[in-house]
């Protein structure tokens, strides 16, 4: 009895051991996979490339692309320095400074910045309905809360786009926006609602941060619905409610034409051409921020960077819908990461 | 009938007869509630058994046409010409093998970059009019990217196909593939779907059962060869893990319960408790788990092993009040006799209880588990719905999960193409999940025992 005792002491002391190797195991040990997060609408870009970099490198793992919103991408990114932390953040927004001294605070002041492409949002209804030719100003006074009339601001009352404006189709008013956790939303208020406002004299009145308070505000009698989920939701609303208008990625009413129409803006249909040319205005830049300390600490992490820029990807990235740097950029964003990586062996 | 009258009353006649009346006509009513509960259940398994033989149905016929997809039957000539790439290296005998290993990704990095789009681009020409040759990569998107690669592994494995020409049938992209089953979905480009029009009706592009969905890995750059082999690894690494982790535990802490805990308030506070947590939304188990293994313990993000956790934690309640209820189940005449015959309670629970209670033991933890796999919310949380395209090597390596995947895929821009994909993941889910429990089923029918 005592030998059993004793032999199942030293089993649990096994077992114990075990656990602790398990859990500590991971801590102790270097990381062979990347790790990158951030951005939803990066998603499909960084993911494109980390199978490719595994395709094009038999001596490095394939990274994993986790998503988690630009923000969230930072702040993982901004942890700290160490095998526990990511390593590639993607965002497509700038980093803000507030974030940049989170970052610094943590130990992380290495940070390459890496603007790999531009991304279109499209305004896309129902492939029944006809087309829209849209202006910014119609957007405005579409969505917004409060509508200047008369040098006046007033509740919103338009019901039907063609009350806003007669060349617009004679259908009710239906805006699926995105919800705050998009960063597609901070694009749409920058390049849409601020111009659109900024077409009407009232507005000019305003102080700054109450213009652009009146600018953004959406309205909130149901004709603006907010989707918190990804763009298969916005395209499943589209299917009961065809008369709406929904916000897209490009890439992804590339991918979906068969259900959808695009409108215009300004007169431009979006293409990848009249995004690279800056005709179509509703685009934004896309970045991956590096962490310059785990150079040494992730193996690849220096290849996956450059490979994300190198000519191969082109075609892959943009039949997903990515419009990519033009041939100088791309040699500038290059020479970029070559100085910083350098500046960090030295 | 006569017996129907009470002995104890001098029944006059008219008195029974009423009161056969007053029966008779209840009878009628009471028939007819039977009538009407009876086929009211009926109804209720009737709808029941229609709306599963609807999704049923649904999911196989949206999901088994993924397993056949489009085919380009092509020959590829290994051309000397375009590959421009000496011999794999053989190992010196005056080398280390970490000095041969890294000759050898030398050569395979050297492999990578030689132009296998071209040698399937020439090989697609080969049915295609002639001015198809002036738009190469257009050509190129016939074909989903993977197959490059998969020319590439073939000579890389038998390097002597150099200069070779092989017939092979190249997977066509997943836009091809949508267009050949439904043209109306199609969203290809106009000289694509020309081309695509040709090899069909030159017999060169067809369906035919591919075995990607299967064996390979989830894949963005490639759509049409995305598979579920990473999502299965990583879903069994998951259920071995849990059956190891929440089994012995469950099991151990139900004997405890059962058969020597003494009856108070504070085993009373753990039974609620148990009961309580078999009961709570599988998301908590999620938010609780990113907070403890992965915020505390630093444990690696989308890694099985802390899915394995988090689950683990999620069954062990069923577990617990499935062994339970099958300790319960055994007759006390057995624990009795076996004391009876100077057997310790430790013997009498392990040598007698125990093994009668296994089967069912067994059957709530197999059903516990094949719950556990399915289950997706808590693994968002811990980051399992990264994108992974590698088979997992260990528990702690990423992974994806087969029912994050189906998720995935469910939202995926390529909707026309992924919709498919999708049920069929799920039909592969449910054909796990559908095994598991008909083991469970044979394990009770194989072992039980009546009382």
């Amino acid at each position: 009895m005592l030998l059993w005792m004793k032999n199942l002491r030293w089993r649990q002391r096994l077992a114990c051991a075990a656990l602790a190797a398990l859990v500590c195991a991971p801590v102790w040990a270097g990381r062979e996979t990347i790790q990158v997060a951030g951005s939803a609408t990066v998603l499909p870009f960084a993911s494109i490339a980390a199978e490719e970099f595994g395709h094009a490198f038999s001596r490095f793992r394939t990274p994993v692309v986790a998503s988690g919103g630009s923000g969230g991408g930072l702040r993982q990114f901004c942890r700290g320095v160490g095998s526990n932390t990511i390593d590639v953040a993607n965002t497509s927004r700038p980093m803000r400074a507030a974030e940049r001294e989170n970052c610094r605070r943590n130990g992380v002041s290495n940070i390459v910045e890496v603007r790999f492409g531009l991304d279109a949002i499209v305004f896309a209804s129902h492939r029944q309905t006809p087309a829209f030719a849209l202006l910014p100003e119609h957007v405005f006074l579409a969505a917004a809360r409060m509508v200047p009339q008369d040098g006046a601001l007033v509740p919103n009352p338009y019901q039907r786009w063609s009350q806003i404006d007669a060349a617009l189709p004679d259908v009710e008013i239906a805006l699926l926006w995105p919800a705050a956790n998009h960063g597609t939303r901070e694009t749409l208020e920058e390049k849409v609602l601020l111009p659109g406002c900024a077409a009407f004299a009232a507005m000019g009145a305003l102080d700054e941060t109450a213009r652009r308070a009146a600018c953004t505000r959406l309205r909130r009698d149901g004709r603006v619905t907010e989707i918190a989920g990804d763009y298969t939701e916005t395209l499943a609303r589209l299917a009961v409610q065809p008369q709406a208008l929904g916000v897209f990625g490009l890439g992804f009413f590339e991918h979906n034409r068969d259900r959808l129409r695009v409108a215009t803006v300004n007169g431009v249909a979006p293409t990848r051409e009249a995004v690279a040319a800056n005709r179509y205005s509703v685009a934004r830049a896309l970045f991956f921020y590096v962490k310059g300390e785990h150079f040494g600490l992730v193996p690849g992490l220096r290849e996956y960077a450059a490979h994300f820029l190198s000519p191969e990807l082109a075609a892959p990235l943009a039949d997903a819908g990515l419009t990519p740097l033009d041939e100088a950029a791309r040699q500038r964003a290059l020479a970029a990461l070559r100085e910083a990586t350098e500046a960090q062996t030295r | 009938m006569n017996n129907m009258t009470e002995p104890t009353a001098a029944a006059p006649d008219d008195d029974a007869r009423a009161r056969l009346a007053c029966i008779r006509a209840t009878l009628a009513r009471r028939h007819a509630r039977e009538r009407r509960f009876r086929a009211l259940g009926q109804a209720a398994v009737g709808f029941g058994v229609l709306c599963v033989v609807f999704l049923f149905a649904s999911i196989l016929y949206k999901g088994v046409p993924a397993f056949w997809q489009a085919h380009i039957a092509a020959e590829v000539h290994f051309d000397p010409a375009r590959i421009h790439v000496p011999p794999p290296p053989h190992p010196h005998s005056d080398e280390t093998p970490a000095q041969f290993q890294e000759r050898m990704h030398r050569w395979r990095e050297q492999l990578a970059r030689a132009p296998w789009e071209d040698l399937l681009v020439d090989a697609l020409l080969a049915h295609l009019p002639p001015e198809a040759a002036q738009h190469r990569a257009d050509v190129a998107r016939l074909l989903t990217r993977g197959e490059r690669y998969r020319v590439r592994e073939m000579l890389a494995e038998d390097f002597s196909l150099l200069g070779k020409t092989v017939a092979l049938a190249l997977l066509a992209d997943a836009r091809v593939d949508v267009w050949y089953k439904n043209a109306q979905q199609a969203n290809l480009p106009d000289t694509v779907r020309r081309w695509a029009q040709e090899l069909r009706a030159r017999g060169a592009l067809r369906l035919q059962w591919s075995s990607a969905l299967l064996m390979n890995t989830d894949s963005r750059a490639s759509p049409a060869s995305a598979g579920l082999a990473g999502a299965l690894v990583g879903s069994l690494y998951m259920m071995l893990l849990v059956i190891v982790l929440a089994v012995p535990v469950g099991v151990a802490s139900a004997i405890w319960l059962e058969e020597f805990a003494p009856k108070n308030r504070f085993t009373d506070l753990i039974e609620v408790n148990i009961n309580n947590l078999a009961a709570v939304p599988s998301i908590l188990f999620g938010l609780l788990g990113a907070v403890i293994f992965i915020n505390g313990l630093h444990l690696p993000l989308s890694a099985p092993l802390v899915g394995a956790l988090v689950l683990s934690l999620m069954t062990l309640p069923t577990i617990i009040i499935a062994t339970r209820v099958s300790l319960q189940a055994i007759p006390g005449s057995i624990r009795q006799a076996a004391l009876g015959i100077g057997a310790s309670r430790v013997q009498a629970v392990f040598h007698h209880v125990l093994p009668l209670a296994l089967p069912g033991i067994l059957t709530g933890a197999i059903i516990g588990v094949a719950r556990a796999i399915g289950e997706t919310a808590p693994l968002l949380l811990i980051g399992m719905s990264a994108f992974v395209s590698t088979v997992p090597r260990t528990p702690l390596e990423p992974s994806a999960a087969l029912p994050v995947q189906i998720y995935l895929w469910q939202g995926n821009e390529l909707r026309n193409f992924f919709e498919a994909r999708a049920s069929a993941a799920i039909l592969v889910l449910l054909v796990l999940m559908l095994s598991l429990n008909a083991f469970a089923i044979w394990l009770r029918k194989r072992f039980e025992r009546r009382w």
